[in-house]
């Protein structure tokens, strides 16, 4: 009896100390958290900070992290000032970048998802060897046939164009974010394969046609997967320059999208150092609508990431 | 039952000797099995199938009626003997169309007004023997005159792209051929069996139930011919050929030749020593060198430190999780092209970092943190890109190990914390193989990413600080860049399109070798969980 109060209270002892340690690892946690927080934010609040900078003080980068005044000359500058003689386009390119965005994120999620369908529930000839070709091609760099996509989309006429035809190039554009979107159907198989095959069955036996079976089984439970494939598209063309500058073309300032105005301010032959402030508000308009987009669907975004790993 | 396996995969050692022994394991598994039972199961399994195929042509046009005998020469024939006769005609129009195209060979006028057939004309240019652009004075009296007719030389590209383009339409013309007579015999199976042969209704039915996935692949493997298969053959070819910008007389001749494998010699300083093959045989293998260490370094430094900060993130107990989230994963809603060239001005030499340590007298001169100018250190700028990607690639692997870690069975803490282990000890007996162990295809598709992370190095350091040869020519290739910035540099900027293919190829070559190597690997993790 004696023997097991005396373990009782040693346990307890044990535990309260358990309990210190716990307390000072999760402050030591706060400390450590804290101070990456910082340091993850410090680029971020720099690059509004400039945004918001006077412009009293030039456009260039600043020495100093805080700015000594503030205002909203560089967003008015985006507007409605001029840059080496041409016009901003600042507006122009965010409509540019919004249109393309829109059509892609609606064709290559429909690309997507037949595809990720198929080779995920249906059983057919050439499922496998189609697979692997896919993991084939994906192995390339996709540089590698970026430039022989600029070539053929020039001789149909989608590329390469100037002045009044510049907006073909915008269709080519689409086209060329687009249109390979079917062979990146993983992930999207990934969450396919999880949603029993028995429910695919049971309604087989039920009569239904595989046209039925996927549009009113499979789609409806699908929401994550379709939300996240269409934020991923979606987002493309507001963060790629390389392809969106090679199709467009730099002598079409005015199809630009945002990435590739905003790129060219700071980078390769237009760069000119004044134009940094502007960059900067430039960066917040356009980061605004996406991180928002991103933290609004931050779930699906989570599982998407997550399925997508697993699955490799 | 999958997590008892996890369980006693712990116990086998520590993190660090299990992928000591899978490392071991690689190659003396899995390339062995590769060339001994994966290679010729492949070839054994194709010979089969072509088999099978030759089997099968045979029987139908053997055993066809009439219609279906006929249909292998006039295509929609089998069609219209059944009473097919919307079908019918479709394949008939296509072979009508198809042969006018081969035979009429409609040329493409590309720029500098050169044609280009096509039809059997681009395959017979497939040979590449372009002529150089002619002027043919009027009269040879010997004197030269203005008059006359200038041939501009041949476009080797168009040549070579409406010849694979031709390829293309051929092989889908084949499967159409095909199909044509398998779907009159099975009009043909039909009536034998007392059925009807099928309506062009119900073919049409047919593609909304059992024939679904034919709806739903069409536009895809039409638009991935078109836009990912093509070009990236065309770009293979190129590798093989003289095309670059050095070579061209004038910026609108576009004439090359097939050379073969001078350009994959060029690596090896082997052959011809022009100065783009200097600049090859020079920088090949430093950038290949830093290519690897920068995938290793970016792959792993993101992992752990995701994985850590994750376990951070999610102590029991913690308040602001979401405000921490929230900030951390700020990196990866920004685009990439904001926040890189955000920290790119940030770190410039009159930037507020350097301005920051000036003042602090801990510097004298600024520091060329991303090697802008060819006389700061390489080693900084490795370092920091490598560090500023981590900022970048933290916040995703914590997005993505977050979920795993929750579902974590608490009992093996719970077990743990019975037998007295330490926290850290829990960290890598428990946390870190758990982890490991689920995301392993996620760990080998982001090195494969970070070979062709094209972002961070272009947007940091552009691939600075450059390389100076003896001579003084700066070569194409920094210090930084990767295979795949080196790629891009060397198409988008020099135009020397067939040294960019032969790069692409050998990137191909790296990544699929090991995609093949740890595919079996995931396979056999896979094969291991449905034994459970």
């Amino acid at each position: 009896m004696a023997n097991a109060v005396v373990m009782d209270s040693s346990k307890q002892k044990k535990f309260r100390s358990q309990k210190g340690a716990e307390r000072t690892s999760l402050i030591l946690t706060y400390v450590v958290l804290g101070i990456l927080a910082v340091i993850w934010i410090i680029p971020i609040l720099w690059i509004v900070l400039s945004a918001f900078r006077g412009y009293s003080t030039g456009g260039n980068v600043s020495s100093d992290y805080f700015p000594k005044s503030f205002g909203i000359s560089n967003f008015i500058n985006l507007f409605t000032g001029t840059w080496l003689g041409v016009d901003y386009y600042f507006l122009r390119w965010f409509l540019n970048t919004l249109i393309v965005a829109v059509i892609d994120c609606i064709v290559s999620t429909l690309l997507v998802l037949s595809v990720a369908y198929c080779m995920s529930k249906l059983r057919f000839k050439m499922r496998k060897a189609f697979m692997n070709i896919t993991m084939i091609l994906g192995l390339f760099p996709g540089f590698m046939s970026m430039i022989a996509i600029y070539y053929l989309l020039k001789a149909i006429g989608l590329s390469g164009q100037t002045d009044e035809n510049a907006w073909l190039n915008l269709v080519g554009l689409v086209l060329a974010y687009s249109a390979g979107a079917g062979l990146g159907f993983q992930v999207a198989k990934g969450f396919f394969d999880v949603i029993p095959t028995s429910l695919v069955e049971s309604a087989k036996l039920d009569g239904c046609t595989n046209v039925k079976i996927f549009l009113k089984i499979i789609l409806p439970l699908s929401k994550p997967i379709i939300i996240y494939t269409a934020l991923m598209s979606f987002t493309g063309p507001w963060m790629d320059f390389i392809f969106a500058k090679v199709i467009i073309g730099v002598g079409n300032p005015q199809m630009w999208t945002v990435s590739v105005g905003l790129y060219s301010m700071m980078y390769g032959n237009q760069y000119d150092p004044s134009m940094f402030t502007t960059f900067a508000a430039g960066c917040v308009i356009v980061a605004i609508p996406i991180v928002g987009l991103f933290m609004a669907l931050q779930k699906y975004y989570v599982e998407g990431v997550t399925a997508g790993a697993v699955k490799g | 039952m999958a997590d008892l396996v996890v369980n006693e995969r712990q116990n086998e050692g520590n993190i660090f000797k299990r992928f000591g022994r899978g490392f071991v394991r690689f190659f003396t598994k899995s390339i062995p099995h590769f060339f001994t039972k994966s290679l010729p199961g492949f070839f054994v399994n194709l010979y089969r199938r072509i088999k099978n195929f030759f089997i099968d042509f045979g029987k139908r046009f053997k055993d066809g009626s009439i219609g279906t005998k006929l249909s292998h020469f006039i295509m929609g024939s089998g069609s219209i003997y059944h009473g097919q006769y919307i079908k019918g005609f479709i394949f008939f129009a296509i072979q009508v169309l198809f042969i006018l195209y081969m035979v009429l060979c409609p040329a493409i006028i590309g720029p500098n007004g050169v044609k280009v057939p096509t039809g059997w004309k681009s395959l017979a240019n497939l040979a590449l023997q372009g002529h150089e652009s002619q002027f043919i004075p009027a009269s040879t009296g010997g004197a030269w005159t203005p008059e006359g007719t200038f041939i501009p030389a041949s476009n080797s590209f168009l040549m070579l792209l409406l010849g694979l383009v031709t390829i293309a339409i051929i092989i889908l013309y084949i499967i159409v051929w095909l199909s044509n007579i398998k779907s009159s015999y099975a009009a043909d199976t039909a009536i034998k069996e007392g059925r009807k042969p099928s309506t062009f209704v119900e073919d049409l039915k047919a593609l909304l139930d059992e024939r679904f996935h034919i709806l739903m692949l069409t536009p895809t493997c039409l638009a991935a011919l078109v836009f990912t298969l093509l070009p990236t053959i065309l770009m293979i070819c190129l590798a093989f050929t003289t095309y670059n910008d050095l070579d061209m007389q004038s910026a609108h001749t576009v004439l090359f030749h097939w050379n073969g494998f001078t350009n994959f010699a060029s690596i090896f300083s082997l052959g011809k020593a022009t100065s783009l093959g200097i600049e090859i045989s020079a920088r090949f293998f430093p950038v290949l060198g830093w290519t690897f260490i920068w995938a290793i370094f970016a792959t792993f430094t993101c992992y752990f430190g995701g994985i850590l900060l994750a376990v951070l993130i999610n102590k029991k107990g913690l308040k602001f999780k979401k405000v921490f989230r929230t900030i951390f994963i700020l990196t990866i809603a920004i685009p990439q092209f904001i926040s890189l060239l955000t920290m790119r001005n940030l770190l410039m030499s009159n930037g507020p970092i350097n301005s920051m340590l000036m003042n602090l007298h801990w510097i004298k001169e600024p520091i060329g943190f991303l090697g802008q100018k060819s006389t700061d250190n390489p080693y900084l700028a490795k370092v920091m890109v490598i560090i500023i990607n981590m900022w970048l690639g933290i916040p995703y692997t914590m997005l993505m190990t977050s979920g795993i870690l929750m579902n974590i069975p608490a009992d093996l803490y719970e077990a743990a914390r019975v037998d007295g282990t330490s926290r850290p000890k829990m960290f890598f007996k428990i946390t870190l193989p758990y982890v490991i162990f689920i995301t392993t295809p996620y760990l080998i598709s982001s090195f494969i990413g970070n070979i062709n992370s094209f972002n961070t190095i272009f947007l940091l350091t552009g691939g600075g600080p450059t390389v100076t040869s003896a001579d003084g020519v700066n070569y194409v290739a920094g210090q930084t860049d990767l295979l795949v910035t080196w790629l891009y540099k060397l198409t988008i900027d020099q135009g020397d399109y067939n040294t960019g293919a032969v790069i692409g190829i050998f990137t191909f070559i790296i990544t699929a070798t090991i995609t093949l190597i740890t595919y079996r690997r995931s396979k056999a993790y896979n094969e291991e969980d449905t034994f459970q």
